[in-house]
């Protein structure tokens, strides 16, 4: 992974997500799975993460005869590749150009879905969807309420690629999950893997609410796994334990798992005996508390780690709501680790970002209080 | 060059400038000093007018505008040479001046189209006093854009509606029933719309009426995308989407007119100049010559109930049939205050408002024309306005008995089912009702 640090270290760790224990290269890794046991007999194929939702795509337009795919630049395929065939597979009048506005993006694909009909929106890049805020904030998750369940545009689903990929400055590095999670109505979901991705996808297009989807872009090549060919879903609103432990609970979404992985690593290395458990939130809204807290109750620790600025970040909400569901079973301050609250920086992007390194160190501060 | 070459369809149409109509969105049809200038430069240039021959020959490479030719002539364009003109069918008189385009509706229907508009008059009046009184925390007025229930007659019911918060009459032509009107803006247990959203925020799933909200300009793209859907599903029906002169500044009209040309969308956008957005007259919201943008457009005389319909009608034509936008604006004025949090003599004298009133008016115009034709007369106008007050009033009370919905509404509808967390925070907050019943009195509640 770009963010992490490149050649030997100390610990002898090999870092991202190229040497990550938790995706699944074979058949049998992916399939044991509880959660695909409905495809359990289904083949896989090798697939990285912007071929897991080409295929996810693929698969709902083709079950789904209402559902259309469009946006800036997804005709020929898309800039990541993510929508690549489609266009001649399903027809232009299903997977379509759109101009470039990204208020009208969100909006068109509200009034299709209040209409009945599946939208599935791109924008080109998380940093851009604050054109579409105040449709999506405003008109999206409000639509069913206000209503009185009159309307909904529950078949709006709006992806976009999202967070740090080695050089993306500014505007191209944003991970603005928390702005969203602060929105009854929307639903927010990010995976941290091709199996996830079109699990989770297809399970985002199918739900009767409009949902926010974030793509961890730096994955999209980099994440490879054996994907079930075979139509299935995973569940929005719950959690997954990537890994048991006993001493301290870790909390990731997204490309920050593989971070966290590797703070494992040194941890387990550098302080012998301590287990951690590694929890991967997938849904930030509605999230899954009660896995956190049932973790939390165990180990006693947290740690919450997310590429997003500090201040107003999603760790913060975690923490106080396990704060107050465990109180008494603390042991140490819950803690953060975050982006820096500055913009993102281009040059400087190995300092700002929460790398293993500062995951450890997170660990560590909980271990030794 | 959006902006200027915006009503080069209507450009193109013979310019018939007619003098006196003085609506103040379009201000400049008044002027016939630009339309002589133009005539002047071009006479001054005969020579230089390329042949279309010559414009084929010279047409551009360049992909952004394949129609358009090399000059060498350079002038700029500043789309304000003429004013467009303004579609009208009677005038103030309620005479058809060209009886080619009286829409000849029956008299039961002309007379249901007038039925309706004193009637949205009429509860205009009431609503509007109980909130004065308090009654009601908030309500805003149609007055003198009534003749909007004209499009509605000229729409299919299947046909879907998106608008503002001032088209009460589209909601009632099509069916609302006062006692629904009432629910809403007293948020009682019979509100659709369960009591969430403030008075005239209105909406029925059963008359293909989306619900309004606040936040101006949203719906227009919103329209453009039900408009697809339409088109996609196969259905013979359009979707029809109003706003402001105000609203039409916001980017989301931009977005919506662009994505609707482009992706050939059935949707007329029918937008309701009426000189103001609050206090904001138009002279500082554009600089064009009113609400345009390069689509099939027409500019209709708003207090004209027959032009109206008669735009309407064929714009539905022409978005069904040839799935393209379709641009009306309705030249009108606002005659009430913008809301009941507005006094307008702060910004426009009374007088400007009182002239308003007598000078032109949807209602008396149509009535003059029922009247000219026999159908209607003084006495039938007594016995309505006698029965319609009376109906209202009755409606008014019982709106105003009924309970609230039940307290269970404030956590449903946020998601298809409801969550964890608000299941947790419901509980939450019967508790605390059950500890502090004094402080949070349920009995004006329904029970479920
Ligand atoms: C996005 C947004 N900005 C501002 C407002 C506050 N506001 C409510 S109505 C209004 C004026 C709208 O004027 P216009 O579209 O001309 O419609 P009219 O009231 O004249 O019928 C304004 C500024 C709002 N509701 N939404």
């Amino acid at each position: 992974m770009a963010s992490a640090t490149s050649g030997g270290n100390p610990d002898g760790i090999k870092p991202g997500v190229a040497h990550s224990q938790l995706l699944c290269t074979t058949t049998e890794a992916a399939l044991k799975n509880p959660e695909l046991a409905a495809v359990a007999s289904s083949d896989t194929k090798r697939m990285n993460l912007y071929q897991a939702v080409n295929e996810a795509l693929a698969t709902a337009l083709s079950t789904d005869e209402t559902a259309v795919v469009f946006g800036e630049d997804v005709a020929f395929g898309g800039v990541f590749r993510c929508t690549m065939g489609l266009a001649q597979q399903f027809g232009k009048s299903r997977v379509f150009n759109t101009p470039l506005c990204e208020q009208g993006i969100a909006g068109f694909g509200i009034g299709m879905a209040a209409e009945g009909h599946t939208a599935i929106a791109e924008i080109q890049f998380a940093d851009y969807i604050f054109p579409a805020f105040d449709q999506l904030v405003n008109e999206a998750a409000k639509y069913r309420y206000r209503s009185g369940g009159q309307f909904d545009c529950g078949g709006l689903t709006v992806r976009t690629p999202c967070s740090a990929v080695g050089h993306g400055g500014h505007y191209h590095s944003q991970t603005p999950e928390a702005y969203f999670a602060h929105t009854p109505g929307l639903k927010v979901v990010m995976p941290r893997s091709p199996i996830q991705a079109k699990g989770l996808l297809l399970a985002s297009i199918r739900d009767r609410n409009p949902v926010i989807f974030l793509e961890p872009k730096v994955l999209y090549r980099a994440a490879v796994e054996q994907v079930p060919v075979d139509d299935y879903e995973l569940p929005l609103e719950k959690a997954e334990i990537l890994k048991e432990g006993k001493d301290v609970t870790l909390v990731g979404w997204g490309s920050q798992i593989y971070a966290l992985e590797n703070a494992i690593q040194i941890a387990e290395k550098r302080m012998p005996g301590i287990s951690c458990e590694l929890i991967d939130l997938r849904s930030i809204l509605p999230w899954d508390v009660d896995t956190v807290a049932a973790s939390v109750h165990k180990t006693g620790r947290l740690v919450v780690a997310h590429e997003a600025p500090q201040t107003g970040g999603f760790a913060a909400e975690i923490i106080s709501k396990v704060t107050e569901r465990c109180f008494l079973r603390m042991e140490s301050p819950p803690q953060r680790v975050c982006g820096w609250d500055t913009p993102f920086p281009l040059v400087f992007e190995r300092f700002y970002m929460p790398t293993m390194i500062r995951c450890y160190e997170g660990i560590r501060r909980a271990m030794e209080y | 060059m959006l902006r200027a070459t915006r009503w080069a369809s209507v450009l193109r149409q013979p310019i018939r400038p007619r003098l006196g109509r003085f609506h103040p969105g379009a201000r400049s049809l008044t002027g016939g000093s630009r339309i002589d200038q133009k005539q002047a430069a071009a006479e001054a240039t005969p020579a230089s007018a390329p042949s279309s021959e010559e414009k084929a020959r010279r047409r551009v490479h360049f992909p952004g505008a394949r129609n358009s030719y090399f000059t060498d002539q350079m002038d700029f364009i500043s789309g304000l040479d003429e004013a467009i003109p303004t579609y009208q069918v009677m005038d103030n008189e309620g005479k058809v001046a060209d009886p080619s385009q009286d829409p000849n509706l029956s008299q039961e229907t002309a007379v249901k189209i007038y039925r309706n508009m004193v009637t949205l008059n009429l509860m205009d009046v009431i609503m509007y006093e109980a909130q004065r009184q308090g009654r009601i925390s908030f309500y805003m007025t149609t007055y003198g854009e009534e003749s909007t229930v004209g499009s509605a007659e000229a729409l299919d019911p299947q046909d879907v509606i998106f608008g503002q918060y001032r088209e009460a009459g589209v909601l009632l032509h099509r069916g609302y029933t006062l006692r629904d009107f009432m629910a809403q803006c007293y948020s009682n247990r019979h509100d659709s719309g369960k009591g969430r959203q403030m008075p005239v925020h209105y909406g029925s799933r059963e008359l293909n009426f989306h619900t309004i909200s606040s936040p101006l300009a949203t719906q227009i793209p919103q329209a453009a995308g039900a408009a697809y859907a339409l088109k996609r599903a196969g259905r013979p029906h359009c979707v029809m989407c109003y706003f402001g002169d105000g609203a039409a500044s916001e980017g989301d009209f931009h977005a919506a007119l662009n994505f609707a040309a482009t992706l050939k969308c059935p949707v007329i956008f029918f937008c309701r100049n009426n000189g103001f957005a609050i206090s904001t007259p138009v002279e500082e919201q554009y600089k064009g010559d009113g609400i345009g943008y390069g689509v099939h457009s027409i500019r209709v005389d708003g207090n004209d109930v027959w032009a109206v319909y008669n735009a309407t009608k064929q714009a539905r034509e022409l978005a069904t049939q040839q799935h393209v936008p379709v641009l009306i604006e309705a030249m009108t004025y606002r005659v009430g205050h913008h809301s009941t949090s507005d006094d307008s003599s702060a910004y426009r004298s009374k007088k400007e408002v009182e002239d308003w009133k007598h000078k032109d008016n949807p209602i008396t115009r149509l009535r003059k024309y029922l009247e000219a034709r026999d159908w209607w007369n003084e006495q039938q106008e007594a016995d309505l306005r006698t029965e319609m007050r009376k109906q209202l009033l009755a409606a008014f009370a019982a709106a105003e008995k009924e309970k609230k919905p039940a307290l269970s509404e404030l956590f449903t509808d946020v998601y298809d089912k409801s969550p964890q967390h608000l299941q947790e925070q419901e509980r939450e907050l019967h508790e605390l009702i059950k500890r502090y019943p004094e402080y949070y009195p349920v009995d004006d509640l329904a029970d479920k």
